[in-house]
């Protein structure tokens, strides 16, 4: 049996109830089976106890496995209230009010009663409540026919908000069309219809209403498709917009970024850019790839930037070094582990290929297919993020010409690679040629390294790329 | 068992969308659909869509459907506790975490799933498991096969050959179960098996059980056949036509919205963030340079997130500093083996560079998630 509360008003007015409590005899015959309407007490809320309904199969008890709300919750009808979970059956329950949650009768892993309250719910009566039903074995007719209207054979549903809604703008529900869950009418879905007809916005109706949070932004002002058709001026109303900021704890991993980029702002940059032609090398590469595919690797640019940088490294060593936290001492690092900069779905990582100075650019590729391949079922390994060295990163794979990336502690310099663009160059004979053009951007510590160790390595790594021959002469 | 061709996929793309079948056609009481995917996550959208979107108050669906391998936990389960998650990664399995509930199970090609949908009202698990081994009987009459209360199916009446779960919702109900043809009990066995120690949860605990496939019985049974007997007696019982329509779960027009469902699915925040709160309370044992420390660790989870972390480690084995930032980085931060070696080898940048405490670090932060 449900038990109204009626709260005591200030004024209490005599009302002339539309509704009358009703005990349907004949249904008392089926135990749970009950059709109830509530008296509308216009200036009051009541407090409903919302029953748990029958789950089926004889079932009596049930474990509370998730609630979806919280007690000061507004809910409508047919919001999911909680998971209740019985013998491998996972079963949501539903709201069958509009109102606000006031108390949460089980907590998470208690058992609950068919039959008995699982929460309360304060109806605002001004919309109106949808009758109420205790669903048992298949009754002779279907009860939610008192919430759906008939329209052109299809039942539609909307809840009593809506359809006052829809009443007070005198819109039929038929030309509505519902995008909600069993495509019944939600009021986002009214709202859309009027901005269509009028080419504005409408603020939500001037009584107060719970506003459920809208699942998509509301469509802008229609852009007038025929300009000959007078566009009706809109009445001057407030624009209203529902979207809410969202507050997020930092946690976990960019917590740690939070760390090392606080650390690297402590360091003093200094920057150095400059343009390589990769002519010759994107040829090269060319050539070289299907002979990579037949050993069942995959080989992009980045093995030879690679490998040119170590290459650079053994001639400035400096650039490979790391600096001790009260600045005494440099410590020169004897391994190349170059790192990577790589775009995961969590944000940037940094794995490194290790001892570059003793690889081949083949034996590079096949470290970074390894290393990309780990990446993205994010599967990298502690060993293959820790102990670099020096960073690449090549973002010019997503766009970008110049760039001012940071150095990653306790690294000393890092170079953004940009994107490969095809440019108009001179050549040595004073004719202009297709050239394929990518700058590089590099960071140093200013504390340990000065602009002209930069350039020379800079213009070292340069003259490995843009000739690749070259590199020949120096590969250890 | 006749295959529906393109011409059919519209005429199902009629029923699909038309909330209210008023047409009157041969289907008029049941429809059997059969998906072309073995993707799990794909399959899980298309009975979540089913579910949401279908009205099935005047024809109930049978849905069958197999998945590539994959490990399938149910709605308030928690998967450190019922598979080897490490196994997992590192054989490709995938891990799914389905809306019904009950327990886990292995899914492969030599697994058929079976949907049984019908309005709320009408969920009657019972009969559709009797359905199935009639039809199992009505194919090959020596199998002695027969349903417990536990609404498993028992294969000689000892080895578990079947297993059901149930999802209810406000007007629509659907049950669910497996069938093993000629799974890989090998690998089976061993990805059901939990390595994860010192777990403390209320989430629902798997119940194991021998099993057996319906192949090692009569080795002449194939999922194909097991499919079409299934089919021909649900057609029966509902006095349709005995076809097999196909649908393809990646179809947006035939099932609009169904995309976000497979995605939804696959996020970790529904895979492992729905874990109902669980504590972890272990001891690490680490070999480091001649001895063995015996490390304590506590921790508790909640949404998959470590909400509390502590590591009883010998005083001065690490910078106390720097253990205060390892406990500060792990709370709040995903249970996660992923999350967490990319927060710590991140952390490790701004240590002393000092190669014992970078060794002592890294064999810390391995043994912690080897927990997860």
């Amino acid at each position: 049996v449900c038990i109204h509360r009626v709260r005591s008003c200030s004024s209490i007015r005599f009302i002339k109830s539309k509704y009358v409590c009703v005990f349907d005899k004949s249904a008392l015959k089926f135990s749970h089976q009950q059709r109830l309407f509530r008296t509308s007490a216009v200036s009051c809320g009541q407090i409903v106890q919302f029953k748990l309904s029958d789950i089926g199969e004889g079932i009596t008890e049930v474990t509370v496995k998730e609630w979806y709300i919280k007690e000061g919750d507004s809910v409508s009808q047919f919001d999911s209230i909680c998971e209740v979970q019985s013998d491998k059956a996972s079963v949501t329950i539903t709201s069958r009010y509009d109102g606000v949650i006031r108390k949460l009768h089980y907590s998470i892993d208690e058992i609950a009663f068919v039959g008995k309250p699982l929460v309360d719910i304060e109806i605002d009566a001004s919309k109106g409540v949808a009758p109420e039903e205790d669903v048992v074995e298949t009754p002779p007719m279907s009860h939610e026919e008192h919430t759906h209207q008939e329209i052109k054979g299809h039942k539609t549903l909307a809840t009593p908000a809506v359809r006052r809604l829809a009443m007070e703008n005198n819109i039929k529900l038929s030309e509505v069309v519902g995008t909600g869950k069993d495509n019944r009418i939600l009021k986002e879905d009214i709202l859309n219809y009027l901005a269509k007809q009028t080419g504005a916005i409408l603020p939500p109706s001037p009584k107060a209403e719970i506003v459920p949070p809208l699942r998509k932004t509301e469509a802008g002002p229609a852009a007038p498709k025929d300009k000959a058709r007078k566009i009706p001026v809109p009445v001057s109303r407030p624009i209203v917009f529902s979207g809410k900021d969202k507050t997020e704890p930092v946690t976990g991993f960019q917590k740690a970024m939070v760390k090392t980029m606080s650390a690297a702002l402590k360091i003093p940059h200094f920057g150095y850019c400059d343009e390589i032609d990769l002519t010759q090398l994107v040829q090269l590469r060319e050539e070289l790839k299907p002979l990579a595919e037949i050993r069942g690797v995959k080989l992009s640019f980045m093995p030879f930037f690679i490998k040119a940088a170590s290459l650079g490294l053994l001639q400035y060593p400096i650039l490979n070094a790391s600096l001790d936290e009260n600045c005494q001492n440099v410590t020169y690092k004897a391994s190349h582990n170059i790192g990577v900069a790589m775009d995961t779905e969590q944000g940037l990582i940094v794995p490194n290929v290790k001892n570059v100075q003793v690889c081949s650019v083949f034996d590079i590729a096949v470290e970074l297919n390894r290393l990309q391949s780990l990446g993205s079922a994010g599967q990298l390994g502690t060993s293959d993020l820790t102990g670099g060295t020096f960073t690449l990163s090549n973002i010019g794979t997503i766009g970008g010409t110049y760039a001012k990336p940071v150095i990653l502690p306790p690294e000393v310099a890092i170079g953004a690679l940009g994107k490969i663009q095809v440019l108009p160059r001179f050549n040595g004979k004073g004719e202009v040629f297709k050239a394929q053009i990518m700058n590089v951007s590099w960071s140093a510590d200013h504390r340990i390294i000065d602009g002209a160790t930069m350039a020379r390595f800079s213009n070292l790594w340069k003259s490995y790329l843009e000739n690749p021959a070259s590199m020949l002469l120096d590969l250890k | 068992m006749v295959l529906q061709s393109l011409k059919n996929c519209l005429w199902l793309s009629c029923i699909l969308r038309t909330p209210k079948a008023s047409f009157r056609s041969t289907a008029s009481g049941g429809l059997i659909i059969q998906s072309v995917s073995n993707d799990v996550y794909q399959n899980l959208a298309v009975e979540d869509w089913i579910h949401d979107h279908m009205d099935l108050e005047k024809q109930q669906i049978l849905f069958l459907w197999r998945n590539s391998p994959a490990v399938v936990i149910g709605r308030h389960q928690n998967p450190w506790q019922e598979c080897n998650l490490r196994l997992l990664r590192q054989k490709n399995i995938k891990l799914a975490r389905r809306r019904s509930g009950g327990g886990t199970v292995y899914h492969d090609l030599g697994n058929i799933n079976l949907t049984f949908f019908t309005t709320r009202k009408k969920y009657q698990r019972m009969e559709n498991l009797k359905l199935v081994v009639k039809a199992l009987k009505a194919l090959r009459p020596q199998l002695d096969v027969h349903v417990t209360d536990r609404y498993d199916i028992l294969l000689d009446k000892e080895y578990k050959i079947s297993g059901t779960a149930a999802k209810l919702g406000r007007t629509s109900a659907y049950h669910h179960c497996t069938l093993l043809c000629n799974a890989d009990k090998f690998v089976l066995s061993s990805v059901l098996k939990s390595p994860y120690k010192g777990l403390k949860s209320n989430a629902t605990p798997s119940v194991p059980a021998l099993v057996k496939n319906l192949f090692e019985e009569d080795p002449s049974l194939t999922s194909e056949m097991l499919l079409d007997a299934i089919a021909k007696e649900y057609a029966a019982q509902h006095q349709i036509d005995h076809h097999v329509t196909l649908i393809n779960p990646a179809d947006e027009t035939l099932l609009p919205g169904i995309s976000n469902k497979t995605e939804e699915l696959q996020t970790w925040e529904w895979v492992y963030g729905k874990t109902p709160k669980f504590s972890i309370s272990t001891c690490l044992n680490m070999a480091y340079k001649d001895s063995v420390l015996d490390v304590k660790v506590n921790m508790d989870v909640k949404h998959g997130k470590i909400e509390v972390c502590n590591i009883d480690l010998p005083e001065q084995w690490l910078p106390p500093g720097l253990y205060g930032e390892l406990v500060k980085s792990l709370t709040g931060s995903k249970f996660c083996p992923n999350e967490t070696t990319t927060l710590v080898t991140t952390l490790l940048r701004v240590c002393p560079q000092d190669d014992e405490l970078h060794s002592r670090w890294s064999l810390l932060c391995e043994n912690m998630i080897m927990l997860m």
